[in-house]
């Protein structure tokens, strides 16, 4: 390799440690993202033309059409999505670059001579085919889950069981294809499939809340695939970064459990199940209060403090825009007003704070779970605009609940609680909230972006 | 086993590469605020698009006849790119939001 090759790839490196730590501190995150862009910009342009290979026109051309390819079709997906499809987009992307160490493995299985190269190589291929195929079709699924595709919680019969038999069946086909040497498709093949099989099943019975926190696992292992294909090639941009990525995501992934008061083993293995109470039980709970936006608005403007929690709905009724509205507005008349963010808002952590900040909201008005819990008991008026398994007090006081021990907001503190919803469906963990029974909640159904429209409307004639 | 020690001894380099970019890691990612939680995971999600080097590697090596490792290398290529130029561009849009007010 030559030198000024090692060099690009050196400063390659250094532009992904900087980028990752400068993504860290919100004034100087988008510089951050811009220099590691830069560096694997050059990472890539380095690798294409710097070698000492006789390499024909025509493959410079396919690689030529397969990036302007890529890169047309990544940034206009990129720059047209909603910002409500952030999450499962990051999960699609990240499958992709799954795929591609799997294909990668797969070319090099067959570009070796299995049969007399040395064992540990084998194992290096492999597990770059097994690990990519795994973040690949796990991605796909937590990609189809989010946005609705795939129903959002399926139980599989002893699903552990299941897995473990099929994570034995890869090991104990790996091993038996390394230590005998043997250069057979038929065997890579199935290893390959038990490889998307297991991610698919890895993925599909866990729901709920804990969604981010497998995309944030799925992430960190495309770097670990990244980084054995960079043992691979002896590659050292492709070890530093995917191991960068690899670490950095299991941090990041056992933060976010942090933030729900789960384990990563509860994540994975005991994968949150929605209480199968029968629709009889619903009655026991009380009774449901119904509101008009009048009414609420009246509370609101008379009220000092109020405190707005919002939730996925919000997002998805793209209200951010006018919850802002609401809230200057009610800044204006001298009222207090606050955000609460839940560290699981949204469909994953930040992800409120991403959706607005684009309406504008100033930084300093939303306020994190474990400063704003104590204030809940001085405010007049909560109003949770789309948000459910985040306020649903069963996470407190209902051991049997799927949610128990998860921190929620303690919104059941104030004096009045407004609740917007669509209806009376259950959340995204599919299980039933009894805070809109509380005698001191008022339910305001309707879209979020209608119900919020009308309350500052009414807000606006007073 | 005696394989696997020759090749860490063979490799020595790569294996103290591996544990310090370990600790780099986590280093970095160390007491982030929830606020930059998304876009982080989208810039780790860009960043593991590296893999594009290799797919990249794997189409300069094939044979211009072998239409197997191309197309695999092709598909490689174009997944990987859409990993980087995807994932920048999203974390790029999401940061763009983090307006500095004051």
């Amino acid at each position: 390799m030559s030198v000024i090759l090692s060099i690009i790839y050196l400063i390659a490196a250094v532009t992904f440690i900087v980028g990752l730590k400068k993504l860290g501190h919100p004034d100087s995150a988008k510089s951050g993202n811009l220099i590691a862009a830069i560096g694997m910009g050059l990472a890539i342009l380095g690798t294409i033309f710097i070698h000492d290979l006789q390499v024909p026109t025509i493959i410079y051309v396919l690689i030529g059409i397969a990036i302007l390819l890529g890169t047309v079709i990544g940034w206009l997906i990129a720059i047209k999505v909603e910002m409500t499809k952030m999450p499962e987009l990051v999960s699609l992307f990240n499958g992709f670059g799954g795929a591609s160490a799997t294909l990668i493995g797969i070319v090099e299985f067959g570009n070796s001579d299995i049969k007399t190269t040395s064992a540990t190589i084998v194992a290096t291929i492999l597990s770059a085919i097994v690990i990519g195929a795994i973040t690949f079709s796990g991605s796909l699924v937590a990609w189809g889950k989010l946005n609705g595709s795939v129903k959002s919680v399926i139980k599989i019969p002893s699903h552990n069981i299941i897995n473990n038999i099929v994570i034995i069946v890869i090991i104990a086909l790996s091993t038996y294809l390394v230590v005998l040497n043997i250069d057979s498709s038929i065997l890579l093949y199935t290893i390959l499939f038990a490889g998307l099989l297991y991610g698919v099943l890895f993925v599909l019975p866990i729901g709920g809340a804990d969604m981010p926190v497998v995309i944030s696992l799925l992430n960190s292992l495309t770097g670990i695939a990244a980084a054995i294909t960079g043992v691979l090639y002896d590659n050292m941009v492709m070890l530093v970064g995917g191991i960068l990525v690899g670490s950095a995501g299991i941090i990041l992934t056992v933060a976010m459990c942090r933030a729900m008061n789960r384990t990563l083993f509860s994540v994975i293995f005991g994968s949150f199940t929605a209480s199968a109470g029968p629709e009889g039980t619903n009655k026991a709970l009380g009774s449901i209060k119904s509101t008009t936006a009048s009414d609420s608005a009246i509370m609101m403007n008379y009220a000092s403090n109020v405190i707005i929690v919002p939730g996925y709905g919000l997002a998805v009724a793209q209200a951010q825009h006018v919850i802002h509205e609401l809230e200057e507005l009610l800044t204006n008349k001298g009222v207090n007003v606050k955000y609460a963010i839940h560290p699981v808002a949204g469909r994953m952590p930040g992800h409120m704070n991403v959706l607005l900040a684009e309406s504008n909201v100033d930084y300093g008005l939303l306020v994190e779970m474990d400063d704003i819990n104590p204030q809940f008991s001085n405010a007049d008026v909560v109003l949770v605009v789309g948000a459910n398994d985040v306020v649903n007090p069963a996470a407190h006081n209902d051991p049997l609940s799927p949610i128990y021990g998860m921190p929620i907001l303690d919104v059941e503190n104030a004096k009045h609680i407004v609740v917007n919803k669509r209806s009376m469906k259950a959340g995204y963990a599919g299980i039933e909230n009894e805070l809109f029974y509380n005698a001191k909640t008022a339910m305001l159904f309707g879209d979020a972006k209608k119900v919020i429209t009308d309350l500052v409307a009414e807000i606006k004639n007073m | 086993m005696k394989e696997l020690i020759e090749f860490i001894n063979n490799n020595l380099q790569i294996v103290y590469i591996i544990i310090l970019a370990i600790f780099v890691g986590i280093e970095v990612i160390k007491s982030i605020p929830a606020v930059l939680h998304t876009p982080l995971m989208s810039g780790a999600n860009a960043l593991s698009g590296v893999v594009i080097v290799g797919a990249i590697l794997v189409m300069l090596h094939s044979d211009s006849t072998d239409y197997l490792a191309l197309g695999l290398g092709f598909t490689a290529v174009v997944l990987g790119v859409l990993n980087v130029v995807g994932g920048f561009a999203v974390t790029n849009r999401m940061l763009k939001m983090f307006k500095k007010k004051k």
